[in-house]
């Protein structure tokens, strides 16, 4: 029933390759799917074939915006199953930089999210706004995006106190904008319109489908991994779940807004707060963790990030899994898109509501293979580099 | 003399065609910080256009996965002559850290001609505006065409 409708690959309010699947009956969305499989590209399998060290470069290019929350998550991984202890101090370095990456991804996506409302402005008010904070970024650990900050056994470079100075500094200039951008999000009649009943996912829907991230928590869910499981020295830093119970676009757009304010709180706690020290204990390059399993979870900005590892004692792991946000959010978003309970879902509202939940789709491409039956195969990926070679 | 024309026209106005064929986004977001306040690259005659029609010039970020290959190939074609393709990052000239993965073929050449590469992982946004630079100079010495 209805009539197909796809949008995309390449589609201008995309960013990436990315399928959206619609079934539309005029002007009204009845169905809806997304097919992320456009960017895979086999990173899991190309973890097995390198030592732990060398993983760290390709696990920060799983995803370049939250490339920090990578980091963080595959050196706690590999940490803890080879028993390194990263030095105090590194870990709270640690956490300044996440949450400075965080406020780096709000407000990109924060331009992004106007970008497809139409509001031209507003994207490049926010990418002026995001400026200053790569330039932090790029002070503190060398790098404006992808920064490889963090190695295992703790982090490359340490902060002196004339940065710590400046960085504060632009954090309170970027306060107060954050603050005229809420109260934009608040009044302006246009966004109003464009977001608020836009993209519904009541409570218990966003409880069953597992949202994360801000999409939980813009439904009255405080799931966030740093309260739940804290993994740096989240115990330590004082901050608070945002949440709010619209549950639809609007709130995702206040989730993030003030888990900026939060994250410039943070990261000044964090830096009046850095305990002396060391930053970085020395590691082998080839050193072998013993024979065993281990994960962690980060909350990337995006949601809750979990990685996993199997090692056998060698220095490459047999298995790596990285489970991303977006995939968790991809069954919430499907579910947005339809029509169900009288909230009918226009198709001029198919790209605020796929953009407000953040979507991120070159870390979540995976692949299953299965059999006729529908039985999943595990042992064809190993078939798959050879797949490759006769190509 | 009309290709010379063109060519004095295209070169101030290059528009871009914009396209992730697998990258990890960081130099996505570097291509769009060129084209923000900062960095402007507006003032150089460049946009960003959402259709292929409309574009000059195919930006593409990331090696290509087999996935997307056949459709890379159909926006090339519906792109009208005179067309240009810039390869943007190490991973999309040559595979970068993605050599070594099942799925992608390393390197934009082997896929589509390339007239020019922007090295770094991920590009800076000067290196963007750089090449767009590097690509005027040459439209306008008709070296390409
Ligand atoms: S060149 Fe590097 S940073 Fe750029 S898309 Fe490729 S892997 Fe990512």
């Amino acid at each position: 029933m209805g009539v197909y409708l796809p949008m995309g690959p390449q589609h201008p309010l995309h960013p990436e390759a990315t399928l959206v699947k619609l079934r539309v009956e005029g002007e009204h969305v009845v169905d809806a799917d997304v097919d992320a499989s456009f960017v895979h590209r086999g990173i899991e399998k190309a973890l097995e074939h390198k030592t732990y060290t060398q993983g760290l470069y390709l696990a920060e290019r799983i995803c370049g915006i939250c490339n920090v929350a990578h980091t963080t998550c595959y050196t706690t991984n590999v940490e803890s199953l080879a028993g390194i202890e990263a030095p105090y101090r590194a870990l709270y370095l640690r956490l300044a930089v996440e949450e400075l990456a965080r406020i780096h991804s709000h407000l990109l996506w924060l331009g992004l999210f106007a970008h497809t409302m139409g509001f031209e402005t507003l994207f490049m008010l926010a990418f002026r706004d995001r400026e200053p904070v790569l330039d932090l970024m790029e002070e503190i650990t060398g790098g404006r995006v992808t920064t490889g900050y963090n190695v295992i056994g703790g982090v490359r470079r340490d902060v002196d106190p004339g940065l710590v100075f400046k960085i504060k500094g632009v954090l309170t200039q970027l306060k107060e904008r954050i603050l005229k951008y809420k109260e934009l999000f608040e009044s302006d009649p246009v966004i109003q319109a464009r977001t608020r009943g836009v993209g519904y996912l009541s409570k218990n829907e966003a409880g069953e489908l597992l949202a994360v991230g801000p999409v939980a928590r813009a439904s009255a869910i405080a799931r966030d991994v740093r309260i739940d499981d804290p993994y740096l020295t989240h115990e330590e830093v004082p901050f608070n779940v945002i949440v709010y119970d619209t549950c639809d676009a609007w709130g995702r757009a206040m989730v993030r807004l003030d888990e900026i304010l939060e994250s410039i709180n943070m990261v000044q706690y964090t830096l009046d707060h850095l305990p002396s020290g060391e930053v970085r204990v020395k590691v082998p390059p080839f050193f072998r963790p013993p024979p065993g399993e281990m994960s962690s979870r980060v909350e990337a900005p995006r949601g809750s990030l979990l990685h996993y590892v199997k090692s056998d004692g060698s220095d490459r792991p047999v298995r790596y899994r990285v489970r991303t946000p977006t995939l968790a959010n991809l069954a919430s978003v499907v579910t947005m898109l339809r029509s169900r309970n009288g909230k009918i879902v226009h198709i001029a509202d198919v790209p605020v509501i796929f953009s407000s939940i953040d979507p991120c789709i070159c870390c979540t491409a995976r692949v299953t293979i299965f059999d006729e039956r529908g039985h999943v195969l595990e042992k064809p990926l190993n078939e798959l580099l050879d797949m490759r070679r006769g190509r | 003399m009309l290709v010379k024309i063109a060519n004095w026209a295209k070169a101030r106005s290059l528009w871009l065609l914009f396209i992730n064929t697998g990258a990890c986004n960081a130099c996505d977001i570097e291509v769009l910080a060129a084209l923000s306040p900062r960095y402007d690259a507006e003032r150089f005659g460049v946009l960003l256009k959402g259709s292929p029609r409309h574009a000059d010039v195919l930006l593409v970020t990331g090696p290509v996965t087999r996935q997307v290959k056949n459709r890379l190939i159909r926006i090339y074609e519906q792109i009208p002559h005179p067309k240009f393709v810039v390869a943007v990052g190490t991973c999309t000239a040559s595979g970068g850290v993605y050599d070594n993965c099942y799925n992608v073929y390393e390197g934009l050449d082997k896929v589509l001609p390339v007239n020019l590469y922007i090295p770094g992982c991920p590009v800076r946004p000067e290196a963007v505006l750089d090449a767009m630079k590097l690509l005027r100079e040459k439209l306008a010495r008709g070296e390409i065409h």
